[in-house]
């Protein structure tokens, strides 16, 4: 019964949204504010169905409704709760019911920002909202109806896909997603903008807590991925250039451009056409994304069911909007006011620069994910381009991007000083170097790019660093005065810092993974095997049973120059009801590194197959990724009014302190 | 009934949610232009931020001169004008009233009326809750069953009774292997040779699949009344164009099944289907007219297999009171009351079984098998 409503409510949402989308925008044009404010209470009222219907599916789940098929495909009674609370978004179609709600959640919130946002850019940004709301409704309602019933119901379901019970799906597609449709609100208002012809440093200042805030979510949400595919998959890698990662790292490089160049539109009211493409872009991606992964393109644990009928529906949305959007953007782009000007020398050239890198950066990835998918087409052959391609690509851009970072961080405003800058970033460049001199020395013989790796991400910290020193420091007044100082500097300055930190601890990280070691052999109980200054001996093989699986547990214990570490366990898993075999990992983290084994064959003769690595620091990846979206949720709850204040030409360089 | 009211008040809330905007025209004050005081409150942060020292005095001038500008810019480009009173006005709110009084509710009834399944809107919660206790205790044994034969794979026995519970679960592919394990550790007999093939057609969604038939032929050889096995092969026969031998094999089956055998009705009707003529329903004894006639003494064989097998491996209260009724209709009454009173033997711990036997004693007037 409850099914039956939800099922109801979303058919409800379809109709509400349609209003939604027409209302306000004939209001709009005709400049009349009583069917303008149609569009809140309405994105309220959408929200309040999706809520219930996606409500209804969890308690389908939760109470085991096996006359609903999608939970007969996707859960078992004897699941644990979490997985059948989070094994409704853990299928294609409860997923696209998640993906909608947050869509309809994020309406809401714009609804509810009555004081911040003008009506009329609420009216439009609102109605391309249920533009968006509308195409996937219909979408979920035709080919991906998550309330299918069957009757008679099975006595039993099918069970989750092993891979997926796994706390990580609790938390990994919702983040994701936040990220994701949290673009879909920058593109709103960048439509709403080019519908009513005007754009301005308001907009940017209403535009840019939503897309800081999806980025944050995204940033997060694949740092989560990475993390998930590394414990789970027990191959030890944590990004292998798939096209489902890159379709998750083409928006996110797509909106870190974005946020930069907000950024600029708000305090120099320029960059405005470029921002706006910007925002139509990423959101684009981020639906090309979910083209790539959900219409079966392409073979991977987030394809779920694959359904032609779906994937060329997806491809209509796709064309609907890219093309919608973009032609719009054609038509109304040349009629917006451009902004002020600038010297190629200031924060905002380097904001400028950051943003060609970003996104030449971003077309490397996308030529690099759909040309082999274009070229299968085409011609049917089948190539693979791997991590090699991006090394060769990806690297020779990113690299310059992120040595420039704290050079344009510590420019002005409008003009800046080159030499003045790189003055002040002077002490480090010096501990910089001395760093990487005394790694090379201390890992004489190691792989070369790590010490130079490492060397880049201490620079990152520390030039992001040294804006914070440079701005309340001084000789005269002593440490407690330049701490009281840089307590009170903005929460931007503290953001960006801590954002920017957090790439130089990912670089580090991912830097280190080349001081990795690995070992590989077939063990009896007893044996030990050897990766680097760890050691894992073999203690027992010991079969174990669970409510819906059964496996096979090889307990290691881990030892360092003959003293032990503590014990490992890794397992290989067989789910009963699909009859899928999967291998968990066991890990102990050391530090900031991380001792890793997976359990392979185990042999008749009673030898278990073991691959044991040490992996120096590779716990600085994610924990950097976390400290960059930290530094966008700090950076989100400065909501001062912002202006950039230029230097003035005759200012002393060291004066020239740019301003927040 | 009350789910249609609940749908109901839905479909009016969504529409209030529209309506109830328009009604409030009085409500909605003139904005102050959300430009111009942007610019204003942006020129007042400069102030506090140059009185708090984070500005220099020249830059503090300089972002104030710029934001002084972009004000001026934004007062220059504001219409002012809202159209929210007139007739026009008036015309526009009840074009959308009426627009969405009537959109939202077809359109929702449209789709859930297509995608839906209003039929299930009054199906009873509580018989649903009932059966998922069951399923619960259901899925617990089961679980039990898997664990011992994950230790013990020889157990034919197990594999025996955990197939059939597989197929009500829906888990067809693990059904056949059950039944494979119990073939292959108690021996080919013709019940599990043919319910082994039956699954096998049930996985494949009705098609008697070569390694089916092969089963099925594997258990007419060892008992050539078997029912099961000879309806499933006359369906391969039909399904591989040969109408003509699958009428022949029908007839047959029907011919050699007692009258009151349950499957009867189906064989009957497949044969009405094929346009083959369909025999009158006879004595089962009579044996008169079929085809291929089963003499006395097949029966007789028949029952006493199934006696025999009753009595070493026990079997089901279904199969007891088919042997009983067997017995009976055989008009052998003490062997009758004697079957019934093994089966109550045999069947002591299950409540259920006892009544089933009792009632069938009872039909078939065997009171003395009372206890």
């Amino acid at each position: 019964m409850l099914v039956e409503a939800g099922h109801f409510a979303l058919a409800l949402a379809l109709g509400l949204s349609l209003i939604q989308f027409v209302v306000p925008l004939w209001g709009a044009r005709s400049n009349d504010p009583v069917l303008m404010a149609v569009a809140p209470t309405t994105a309220l009222a959408v929200l309040g169905c999706i809520a219930f219907a996606f409500f209804a599916l969890t308690v389908a789940y939760v109470t085991s409704d096996f006359s609903v098929l999608n939970v007969v495909e996707n859960s078992h009674s004897t699941k644990p709760m979490i997985y059948k609370i989070s094994g409704v978004w853990g299928n294609h179609e409860g997923s696209m019911l998640l993906w909608v709600l947050i869509l309809a959640l994020f309406g809401g919130v714009v609804a509810l920002a009555k004081s911040s946002v003008p009506a009329r850019l609420q009216a439009n940004t609102l109605a391309v909202q249920a533009a968006i709301t509308i195409a996937f409704l219909l979408f979920i309602l035709t080919t991906s109806n998550p309330f299918t019933r069957v009757i008679p119901a099975p006595a039993e379901g099918q069970d989750l896909n092993p891979l997926l019970q796994d706390p990580g799906l609790a938390i990994h597609p919702p983040l994701l997603y936040i990220g994701y449709v949290g673009f879909s609100i920058s593109f709103a208002f960048a439509c709403a903008a080019l519908i009513d012809g005007r754009i301005d440093a308001v907009w940017a200042r209403i535009v840019r807590p939503w897309t800081l805030g999806a980025w944050a979510f995204l940033t997060l949400g694949i740092a989560m991925g990475s993390y998930w595919a590394y414990y789970e998959l027990g191959w030890g890698g944590w990004w292998f250039w798939d096209p489902v990662e890159n379709a998750s790292l083409m928006p996110w490089l797509a909106g870190t451009a974005l946020m930069h160049s907000t950024v600029v539109m708000e305090k120099r009211d320029a960059l405005k056409v470029w921002t706006i493409l910007l925002a139509i872009l990423t959101f684009s991606l981020s639906l090309l994304g979910t083209f790539l992964v959900r219409s079966g393109v392409l073979t991977s644990v987030h394809s779920f069911a694959v359904d032609p009928a779906r994937g060329s529906f997806i491809l209509g949305i796709l064309i609907i909007f890219i093309g919608g959007s973009l032609a719009l953007f054609a038509w109304r782009a040349p009629m917006l006011r451009q902004g002020g000007l600038f010297a190629p020398v200031s924060r905002e050239g380097a904001l400028v620069l950051n943003n060609l890198f970003l996104a030449t950066a971003c077309a490397t990835v996308f030529v690099g994910t759909l040309y082999p998918l274009a070229l299968e087409v085409m011609t049917g052959e089948k190539i693979s381009v791997g991590a090699p391609f991006f090394n060769a690509t990806f690297l020779p851009l990113i690299v310059p991007l992120l040595l420039l970072l704290p050079l344009g961080q510590t420019l002005a405003w409008k003009r800046g000083n080159l030499l003045g800058t790189a003055q002040r970033l002077y002490a480090v460049f010096g501990i910089v170097l001395l760093a990487t001199m005394a790694l090379l020395a201390f890992r004489h013989g190691g792989p070369v790019a790590a010490p130079l790796g490492i060397g880049l991400g201490v620079y990152l910290v520390l030039g992001s660093l040294n804006e914070i020193v440079t701005r309340s420091w001084s000789k005269e007044k002593g440490l407690s005065m330049a701490w009281r100082k840089a307590a009170g500097l903005p929460r931007s300055t503290w953001g960006t810092f801590i954002a920017h930190a957090g790439v130089g601890l990912t670089v580090i990280g991912i830097a280190a993974t080349a001081w990795g070691v690995e070992g590989l052999g077939s063990l009896k109980v007893g044996e030990s095997l050897r990766a680097g200054a760890y050691e894992a001996r073999l203690e027992r093989v010991t079969p174990r049973v669970e409510a819906n699986y059964r496996e096979d547990v090889a307990v290691l214990t881990v030892l360092r120059d003959g003293r032990e570490m503590g014990t490992l366990e890794t397992m290989k898993r067989l789910y009963v009801t699909r009859g899928m075999p999967t291998t968990e990992a066991g890990i102990m983290t050391i530090g900031l590194g991380q001792v890793y084994a997976s359990v392979g064959e185990m042999q008749p003769d009673g030898s278990v197959g073991i691959r044991l690595y040490h992996k120096p620091l590779v716990l600085l990846i994610w924990i950097g990724s976390v400290v960059m979206a930290l530094g966008g949720g700090i950076s989100l709850t400065d909501r001062r009014l912002r202006i950039g204040a230029p230097a003035r030409a005759k200012a002393a360089p060291v004066a020239a302190v740019p301003a927040e | 009934m009350v789910i249609w009211i609940i749908l109901l008040v839905m479909t009016a809330l969504a529409v209030m949610a529209v309506l109830w905007p328009l009604s409030r025209h009085r409500a909605i004050a003139v904005q102050v232009d959300p430009d111009t005081q942007f610019y204003r409150e942006q020129i007042a942060e400069i102030e506090r931020d140059l009185k708090r020292g984070a500005l220099m005095p020249a830059e503090a001038e300089a972002a104030k001169a710029e934001a002084g500008r972009r004000l001026l810019r934004a007062t220059g480009t504001h219409s002012g004008e809202t159209a929210a009173v007139g007739e026009p006005a008036l015309r526009r709110r009840r074009a959308v009233s009426a627009f969405a009084l009537s959109a939202i509710p077809i359109l929702a009834l449209a789709v859930y009326g297509a995608y839906g399944s209003p039929h299930l809107l009054t199906h009873p919660p509580t018989a649903q809750v009932r059966q998922q206790t069951e399923q619960l205790d259901l899925m617990r044994a089961v679980a039990q069953i898997e664990s011992h034969l994950a230790q013990n794979p020889q157990d034919g026995r197990g594999w025996e009774v955990v197939a059939p519970v597989y197929i009500r679960m829906g888990r067809l592919d693990d059904a056949a292997k059950a039944y494979e394990a119990a073939i292959r550790h108690l021996g080919p007999e013709p019940d599990r040779l043919a319910n082994y093939g039956e699954v096998l057609v049930l996985a494949k969604n009705g098609l008697v699949s070569a390694e089916a038939q092969a089963a099925f032929e594997q258990a007419v050889k060892l008992d050539r009344t078997s029912p099961k096995a000879r309806y499933y092969l006359a369906r391969a026969a039909e399904q591989d164009g040969q109408v003509e031998k699958a009428k022949a094999g029908y007839s047959e089956l029907l011919a050699m099944s007692p009258a009151d055998a349950p499957w009867t009705a189906v064989v009957r009707q497949e044969l009405t289907r094929l346009g083959a003529p369909v025999p009158e329903p006879q004595p089962a004894l009579a044996g008169q007219g079929g085809a291929p006639q089963i003499g006395a003494e097949d029966i007789a064989r028949m029952v006493s297999g199934l006696a025999s097998r009753l009595e070493a491996q026990g079997g089901t209260a279904e199969e007891w009171v088919r042997l009983m009724r067997s017995y009976a209709v055989l008009g052998q009454r003490d062997k009758a009351i004697e079957a019934a009173k093994r089966a109550r033997q045999a069947l002591a711990q299950d409540e259920k079984a006892l009544e089933t036997i009792d009632t069938m004693a009872r039909e078939l007037k065997l009171t003395d098998a009372q206890p």
